[in-house]
């Protein structure tokens, strides 16, 4: 049964979905105008996921994300400006530019990146889940991580670490049912995923990825859980990537028609007849939403092409610790760092 | 000065660390109940407790990547891969996390992690546990390297070690840890940016790091008996190299040999003698040599597995040809 749904907060889930599309679709714009570079793995399907889950944590809890992390960091809370300049590569980026796409990082929010080796997050968040236990703080630790990584050694090892020793971690899997272009039915002989936590004593769900509220409502559950003390949890979100992999994948291992298919389950078109339905929702809020998304959008395409290119004089600052005191963020933040 | 081992040098190392700050933990394979695969740890587990004396499962990549999310999150862990042979489990971890998150992070996250593991040949354990890779790891910027070769630098670089906010790889050669040496504990706290020299001489440069050092002292007491006075440069620490004492000592003598446990090519030995090349190629009285390991896997029988690494012989037979 779907609980009864405060007006505010629905409104608010359905414009963040709609920053993570429009912010998205303007990467991929820029892209081909040549302004961003590199690898660029777009979340265009899968708001739902970042949009519901990233209100259930709070400033002091971590955040571990993969190179597919532009809506996670929206979501958290950092700026579009200095994400679209990390995009742009300029050093007002949220990590100087020097990551690009895959590597936003926001020490002022505990958000840990943007680690692009697929399940290589994995044990850096069981690491900072230690720390919180060793030092006594009750905060958890968030870590998305797809499907691909499953099959990865450090999944399996990471999972149960966590588990022996009663890690605060979340372990967020977002299932799109491809790894780049590998079906999970052909790199896995265990498809229901949430089912492999089970192997390590770990509770877990798996939830439908493309409905912003069941996301919401069960990773506020997890939370809760995980935030008690009693260990890691796991849930399986069940999502769809609408956009190819990367802006160099020619999606030659899935049909129009599956894509067409899953395009009928659009998280946020969803969200909105839903809230249409209930007689919450009106044209004009839409447009209201539009509106002021368009204008952010702007402001940070604006604010990433005023930036500076990173001076090649400072090409090898940050290889290591300077003797002298803390760094500022790039962006103007003073870091509270833990260290 | 007072003697001791260099097992027990780590392990002394290892408890002031452990009872000075309490962000010190321990883990690894085998270091509570089992004290350790090279009892550098005996005792801790009773004494520190299982919070932080941590008995991981064996799981390198998991344990060497909760060390750097602890070190992120605040703690200072030491984390102990009981042998580089599997720290070669862990290198996703070391390569792309450890060594790169404070650059591409444009500085805003550092990661104060010390991890420690048995490196080197010469105890007939055969091909997949006689790894030298330390030379493997110097290429990596952003990490620190450490190959201690003394008592004193066994306790004293781990103790350094933990001082640094970015991460630091001990490298303590297996066959040392029986060894018994002078501690010196006026010379702490030591300097982990410098080469030392250890024996000085004026005809050539005997330049080495970690368990070869022994050897190459031994080859130069030999061959200052035919009146070849080496000077013995060890390094210490292989990233960053410290150029500085390299030249020093080769500009004094014009001659080097560079002795190195890992194979020739690609070695560590070839990166220094590029640096001497480009430093003091015009004070070179001889073609820089080098002893390094055969290219072969190490075997198990004795015989084999001697004539496999560097051996003062060896060492005393180059230094001859130099000498012409």
């Amino acid at each position: 049964m779907t609980p009864p749904i405060d007006r505010d907060h629905a409104f608010e889930l359905l414009r963040q979905m709609f920053r993570i599309r429009r912010f998205e679709e303007k990467c991929a714009e820029l892209y081909s105008l040549g302004k961003i570079r590199g690898f660029l793995h777009l979340y265009i399907g899968e708001e739902a996921v970042a949009a519901g889950a990233m209100p259930c944590f709070t400033p002091e809890d971590a955040i571990v994300g993969t190179y597919r992390e532009h809506g996670h960091a929206l979501i958290r809370g950092t700026p579009m400006g200095p994400l679209m300049a990390e995009l742009y590569g300029k050093v007002n980026g949220c990590a100087r530019g020097r990551g690009g796409s895959m590597h936003f990082f926001d020490a002022t929010r505990r958000f840990y990146g943007g680690l692009a080796i697929v399940g290589g997050g994995l044990p850096v968040a069981v690491g900072l889940a230690l720390a919180d236990n060793m030092q006594q703080r009750r905060r958890v630790t968030a870590c998305f991580f797809g499907d691909g990584a499953v099959a990865e050694g450090e999944f399996h090892e990471s999972l149960n670490l966590a588990a022996l020793w009663k890690l605060p971690v979340l372990f967020l899997c977002e299932n799109n049912l491809y790894a780049m272009g590998t079906a999970l039915g052909r790199h896995q002989s265990q498809t229901a995923i949430a089912r492999k936590a089970d192997a390590y004593a770990i509770p877990a769900e798996a939830v439908d990825g493309m409905d912003v509220l069941a996301v919401e409502t069960t990773t506020r559950k997890a939370v809760n859980f995980v935030r008690q003390g009693s260990g890691p949890y796991f849930i399986e979100y069940r999502t769809y990537r609408f956009r190819a992999h990367s802006m160099y994948d020619a999606e030659l291992y899935r049909t129009k028609e599956e894509v067409a298919q899953w395009k009928q389950r659009d998280p946020i078109a969803s969200f909105e007849q839903h809230l249409r339905a209930l007689e919450l929702l009106r044209d004009a809020d839409v447009e209201k939403i539009e509106t002021a998304i368009a204008a952010e959008i702007a402001e940070a395409v604006a604010f990433a092409e005023a930036g500076e290119w990173e001076p090649i004089e400072d090409l090898t600052r940050d290889v290591y610790t300077p003797a002298n005191g803390p760094q500022q963020s790039a962006f103007g933040g003073q870091l509270k760092a833990d260290v | 000065m007072t003697k001791m081992t260099y097992r027990e040098a780590v392990r002394a190392g290892l408890h002031e660390a452990l009872e000075n700050d309490p962000r010190v933990f321990l883990m690894g394979e085998d270091v509570g109940k089992y004290g350790g695969a090279y009892a550098c740890s005996k005792g801790f587990l009773e004494e520190f407790g299982p919070e932080r004396i941590r008995d991981t499962p064996l799981s390198e990549s998991s344990f060497v990547g909760a060390g750097i999310g602890a070190a992120l999150g605040g703690m200072r862990p030491i984390v102990e891969v009981m042998t580089v042979n599997f720290s070669l489990l862990a290198l996703d971890q070391i390569v792309n996390n450890a060594a790169t998150i404070r650059h591409m992070s444009g500085g805003q996250f550092s990661i104060p992690l010390v991890v420690r593991m048995a490196t080197g040949a010469g105890r007939q354990v055969a091909a997949q546990h006689s790894h030298s890779l330390e030379g493997w790891y110097a290429h990596i910027p952003g990490i620190t390297v450490l190959t201690p070769a003394t008592v004193t630098d066994a306790k004293g670089m781990l103790l350094a070690a933990l001082k640094d906010p970015d991460p630091v790889f001990i490298f303590e050669h297996a066959y040392l840890y029986p060894m018994e040496g002078e501690f010196d504990e006026g010379a702490l706290p030591v300097d982990i940016t410098r080469a030392a020299v250890r024996r000085p001489g004026k005809d050539v440069s005997l330049i080495t790091f970690g368990g070869s050092l022994w050897k190459a002292l031994q080859a130069a007491e030999a061959l200052a008996g035919e009146g070849i006075h080496a000077e013995v440069v060890d390094l210490r620490v292989l990233r960053p190299l410290d150029q500085t004492t390299i030249l020093a000592s080769v500009k004094k003598t014009h001659r080097a040999v560079v002795i190195d446990e890992g194979w020739r090519t690609g070695s560590f030995a070839a990166e220094v003698i590029a640096q001497i090349m480009e430093g003091a190629f015009y004070d070179l009285d001889s073609p820089v040599a080098r002893v390094c390991s055969v290219e072969v896997p190490i075997p198990y029988p004795k015989h084999l597995e001697d004539a496999a690494l560097p051996q003062p012989e060896k060492i005393i037979s180059t230094v001859r040809n130099l000498m012409g």
